[in-house]
């Protein structure tokens, strides 16, 4: 076979979820850093959103198994500290797909825009932590539906 | 004297090491699920940055031992924690006061450790600042409004700040390890950190109708290894258990 290009393994790992928000890819999540071909050697830099985010040894995993189930033999995944991940690396389409998933997405301000599912911008904090370290639990208090905020960092 | 760059490593690994398993034991018990999620989100932050900490302290060492072994195979006299990070957890408020009084020396610490001339040390201060600044928001939040609360919370906030007062001098002290990293620009002297982390703990104080205890006394031997009080022992004993028990045990 002969090797895939480098355009070729963004596609693949496009088409890998993240482990516990499944709607995102890892590229939509901005954690993909970068891909390089060491010789024969496929080297992908992968940076942890949180630094205790239990779902980085799993997209790691997912990310190696995606890639040698489409032939790709040697693959080295390189943990990359800096820069510092943000939620400005999101891309577009992961943020479409979140609020459509019930997610609000990061903003700068601090506090979702609105609610995911009635899009009123009554809103307020139930915790400043949710069900992943990326998140926070907030509630409308028009439609009185809690959802998961994306934290913006 | 040993290493100052190992000895430095160490004490940024074990402050988040020994706080964040403290926070840990609350899984399961915290008095709503909110607060639950809360306390075990910010001790996976915190274990998180304790992977980077001891890992590169392992690196510095050059002895073979990584992350887990520095965790998991030290007793109590090599670990360089502050004294305030083994303090047991009690109630729930009393959790909550001594994160944030580490908290707030915590992001003066990194945000200084940012610019360090140690460009592996400025990344991972990078990293874990970002967490720190939330943890900060939320200890803050809760020390004001537990403060200023009813009179049972009030009363037990207080408590709190007058056991762990006396723990947060630790912070600040300068010592031969300090020196030698702070000529080099490697790392702050911590006497400096003092007057940004007064002027955040007194304004939090104020607003929860909190009074600091007067008096400069302050419990040391933690950072230096010398005088760990018995509360870390048991903590070890707990946390080392399964792989001084099992020492091959895998996932």
């Amino acid at each position: 076979m002969s090797k895939p290009t480098i355009n070729q393994i963004w596609e693949w790992l496009d088409s890998v979820p993240d482990p516990e928000i499944p709607v995102i890819s890892v590229v939509d999540l901005g954690i993909v850093r970068d891909v390089n071909w060491d010789l024969d050697m496929l080297e992908v830099s992968v940076t942890p959103t949180y630094s205790g985010c239990p779902a980085t040894t799993v997209i790691s995993r997912d990310i190696e198994a995606a890639l040698r189930d489409r032939g790709v033999k040697k693959v080295r995944i390189k943990t990359k500290i800096s820069p510092a991940w943000t939620t400005d690396w999101l891309s577009k389409k992961g943020r479409l797909n979140l609020e459509k998933y019930g997610i609000a997405t990061p903003q700068a301000t601090g506090r979702p825009a609105h609610c995911p599912r009635c899009k009123s911008e009554n809103v307020e904090k139930v915790s400043q932590f949710g069900s992943t370290p990326c998140k926070a639990q907030w509630r409308c208090t028009d439609c009185l539906e809690p959802f998961d905020y994306f934290k913006c960092i | 004297m040993a290493d100052p760059l190992f000895e430095f490593l160490l004490r940024q690994g074990d402050n988040t090491l020994v706080l964040g398993h403290r926070i840990s034991e609350w899984c399961g018990m915290a008095p709503v699920l909110e607060e639950d999620i809360a306390l075990a989100n910010t001790a996976l932050d915190l274990i998180g940055q304790t992977q980077m900490w001891l890992g590169l302290a392992g690196e510095v060492e050059s002895g073979g031992r990584t992350a887990d072994d520095l965790a998991y195979h030290r007793d109590v006299w090599d670990f360089r924690s502050l004294l305030l990070m083994e303090q047991p957890s009690g109630d729930f408020g009393q959790t909550i006061m001594r994160q944030f009084l580490f908290d707030a020396f915590q992001v003066e610490n990194l945000n200084w450790l940012q610019g360090s001339a140690h460009p592996r040390i400025a990344e991972i201060a990078t990293k874990s600042l970002k967490e720190a600044s939330y943890h900060l928001d939320r200890s803050r939040d809760t020390v004001v409004a537990l403060g200023d609360g009813t009179p049972e919370s009030h009363s037990r906030m207080q408590a709190a700040l007058d056991l762990l007062w006396p723990f947060a001098g630790e912070m600040f002290i300068c010592d031969d390890v300090d020196i030698a990293l702070s000529s080099e620009g490697i790392a702050p002297d911590p006497s400096l950190l003092r007057g940004a982390w007064d002027a955040t703990v007194t304004q939090a104080l104020n607003e929860g109708t909190l009074t600091a205890p007067g008096g400069a006394f302050a419990q040391k031997g933690g950072k230096d290894g010398s005088r760990h009080s018995e509360h870390l022992g048991h903590m070890l004993a707990t946390m080392q258990f399964l792989p001084r028990a099992y020492p091959d045990a895998r996932w």
